[in-house]
């Protein structure tokens, strides 16, 4: 058995006295792209906050690459190379498309700077016809697609998305899926993805895991989690698609 | 209105007839509305008896003033506006329009104008007329186009809301005057020295700040501004309290010239020139011309490096400049600790050029004039904030000068007095037209391949 990229090991979240997440464990392989479904107040985005830090555990550990983040500052556990795509896009409004990918390049000393962004550029070809443009005026699908753009900029060895569908048109989301599938089979891009959107996911990604209030309820192959009865009932006949 | 004449004369036949119109009814309600006001005052006599005092001609100034601007704004101003809204709207299909001479080369023209401001006045003036515009206006002004551009790096660039910037000009100021008179140190060992103080103050203000934004961060700066305040008007065995420390070491030509009447290497001595305090005030024209060159340069050249973009992208999402491997902290600590040294440096410079510093120079009133200048200059914008300095700065002085107002409102009147009603009014009028500032467009930092060109229009391939 190999080492996991990303362990996270009975992880308990709280705000206040409030239990957020209760014993969570995954395990990200390297080169995966994993998924963690669940419904809205599930505690997926707290998950991506813990581990980042900016919500640390009260108590379990949080293992990059065998080392312990769990306590770590959320820059220095991305200086680990841990980019992330967080809830919300949070682009830089007021700067261009192209000092947005700065930002993102900014660990990388700007040595590959032209190079990825025109990586990025081939990837997301909207991106590169905005380039001036102040992110602000961009779309919701092109925000998102800046989001995960800025990213990658960093050359990360696990890329977070926290749901990048949110808000999107079905078209937009097939688009974004699409890049995130390319780049995990071309360049083997590990990615743990957090998304409402369960059975686009389920589609995209090689495992997932179900969260149900704070709780990992099931795991396994995306492709068994699909033809699983109980998860169809909860999260794929239900409204969402 | 129906009239839809092509004749042009019509047309104008037409707004002239509307424009008295408008400027009768205006004169109406204003007369209506100041006959109470300012026609009738009530006043006491010798024996302590409430009179009735008329000012008929008061009133009848202020009614024509309103018809006058009311028909000004019909025929004049509106259709202006109007004719320029078209142009912009057909402009906007067309070509981009390019910049004009002046546009491009706004900095060198600045900077040479002000380089040779003060031999022109001194020309046009004489040694002793010239005191005025280049202390009372030229230094003036530039002593607030530094302590703005400082403020811009906190508020413009790192978007921190600092209202007691002034507090750091007053550390500056202080450490000059009390380091001067107590250890007999010279302005240009002291210069660098004030600077560095404030700065320190900058961090020890940011700690406690880090986790504010906004409103609350608003409301702690201001706070440490008083504090600064008050401890500088308490600490009496120090400071002198609201004394004020005077006999403040006036600065010299490092350290060659003195500007000291009693001193064997007077500068005027030296050149057998006639004794003038003018040669002095010249040179700090100079001095600040300098510093403000710097503070613009180290502005600039921080804006391209990655501080400077941390800062502009702290101002834009602090949780995804930590998810980017920002350090939030030391970003937010450079930001406040660069602004404050900028107002350090300034404050050593008003010590040395007023010679006399007290808490009064130091009070709320002036970090709310800067930060208005900062505002109204449009944020992050250096051109801009020097445009809104001149407005601000220059305007208050201006108002001394208009002695011919006199005439119109009577002998008691004086502009300064109304300096702040002008000012909050210049600032209203701003902020509706502009409310961006001044210069309300950011301009980028990062272009994928080097700006090519000047315009499209001068070059074939010279999209980028």
């Amino acid at each position: 058995m190999t080492q996991p990229l990303l362990q996270v090991e009975n992880a308990e979240t709280y705000y206040g006295n409030i239990r957020a997440l209760s014993g969570v464990d995954i395990e990200v392989q390297k080169g995966e792209i994993v998924c963690l479904i669940g419904a809205n107040g599930a505690g997926k985005s707290t998950l991506m906050m813990t581990i980042c830090g900016a919500q640390p555990a009260r108590s379990g550990r949080i293992l990059f690459e065998g080392n312990d983040i769990t306590r770590m500052p959320t820059h220095l556990i991305a200086r680990l190379r841990i980019a992330q795509s967080p809830e919300g896009r949070r682009i830089f409004q007021r700067m261009t498309v192209t000092e947005n990918l700065q930002m993102g390049a900014s660990l990388d000393n700007q040595a590959h700077f032209k190079e990825d962004v025109e990586k990025m550029f081939t990837l997301f070809p909207r991106l590169k016809e905005r380039q001036h443009q102040r992110a602000g005026t961009l779309s919701g699908g092109e925000q998102q697609m800046l989001s995960i753009a800025r990213a990658l900029m960093a050359r990360p060895k696990l890329l977070l998305l926290d749901e990048p569908s949110l808000g999107l048109a079905p078209l937009i989301i097939k688009q974004i899926f699409e890049a995130i599938r390319v780049l995990n089979k071309e360049t083997a891009l590990t990615v743990f993805l957090v998304e409402q959107n369960a059975f686009a996911a389920l589609k995209l990604s090689h495992r997932g895991y179900v969260m149900v209030n704070g709780k990992v309820t099931m795991s396994g192959p995306s492709k068994e989690l699909l033809a699983n009865p109980e998860i169809r009932a909860a999260y794929l006949e239900g409204g969402h698609h | 209105m129906t009239v839809s004449s092509t004749n042009p004369a019509d047309k104008q036949q037409g707004l002239v007839a509307r424009g008295l119109r408008e400027a009768f009814f205006a004169g109406l309600i204003s007369l209506g509305m100041f006959s109470l006001y300012i026609g009738l005052k009530t006043d006491q006599n010798m024996r302590n008896e409430l009179v009735l005092v008329t000012r008929w001609g008061l009133l009848a100034t202020l009614v024509i003033l309103a018809m006058i601007g009311r028909f000004l704004m019909i025929v004049v101003v509106q259709p202006r506006l109007a004719a320029r809204k078209s142009a912009k709207a057909t402009a906007a299909h067309g070509q981009a329009e390019v910049p004009g001479f002046v546009a491009r080369n706004l900095t060198a023209i600045a900077v040479v104008a002000l380089l040779l401001f003060p031999p022109v006045i001194v020309s046009l003036f004489g040694m002793q007329g010239s005191l005025k515009w280049i202390d009372n206006f030229g230094i003036q002004i530039l002593i607030y186009v530094m302590l703005a551009w400082g403020l811009n790096i906190v508020v413009g660039l790192a978007g921190l809301l600092d209202l007691g910037y002034v507090a750091f000009y007053a550390v500056g100021a202080y450490s000059y005057a009390l380091l001067s008179t107590y250890f007999g140190l010279s302005f240009w060992v002291l210069l660098p020295m004030a600077g560095i103080l404030a700065a320190f103050w900058g961090v020890i203000l940011g700690f406690p700040v880090l986790r504010l934004r906004g409103d609350y961060l608003a409301v702690v700066t201001l706070a440490f501004g008083e504090i600064i305040r008050l401890v500088l008007i308490n600490w009496v065995e120090v400071t002198k309290g609201t004394f004020g420390v005077s006999g403040i070491a006036k600065a010299s030509v490092f350290g060659i010239w003195s500007f000291d009447v009693s001193a064997p290497n007077n500068f005027a001595k030296a050149f057998d020139l006639p004794m003038s305090s003018a040669y002095y005030k010249i040179f700090l024209f100079y001095v600040i011309l300098a510093l403000c060159a710097v503070t613009a340069y180290v502005s600039i050249r921080l804006r391209s490096m990655p501080i400077g973009r941390a800062w502009e992208a702290l101002r834009e999402d602090e949780i995804a400049c930590r998810s980017l491997g920002i350090n939030t902290v030391t970003t937010k600590l450079t930001a406040f600790a660069t602004g404050a040294m900028f107002g350090g440096f300034a404050g050593a410079f008003f010590g040395a050029r007023q010679g006399f510093v007290s808490p009064e120079s130091f009070v709320f009133l002036e970090s709310a004039v800067i930060l208005a200048i900062v505002v109204l200059g449009g944020m992050g914008s250096l051109v801009g904030i020097a445009i809104a300095a001149v407005v601000m700065v220059g305007g208050t002085e201006l108002l001394r000068e208009l002695t011919f107002l006199k005439a119109i409102f009577g002998p008691d009147f004086t502009p300064e007095l109304y300096r702040m009603l002008i000012f909050g009014l210049a600032m209203v009028t701003v902020m509706v037209l502009k409310p961006r500032g001044f210069v309300g467009s950011r301009q980028p930092t990062a272009f994928l391949h080097e700006r090519k060109a000047v315009s499209g229009s001068f070059t074939k391939e010279g999209h980028g």
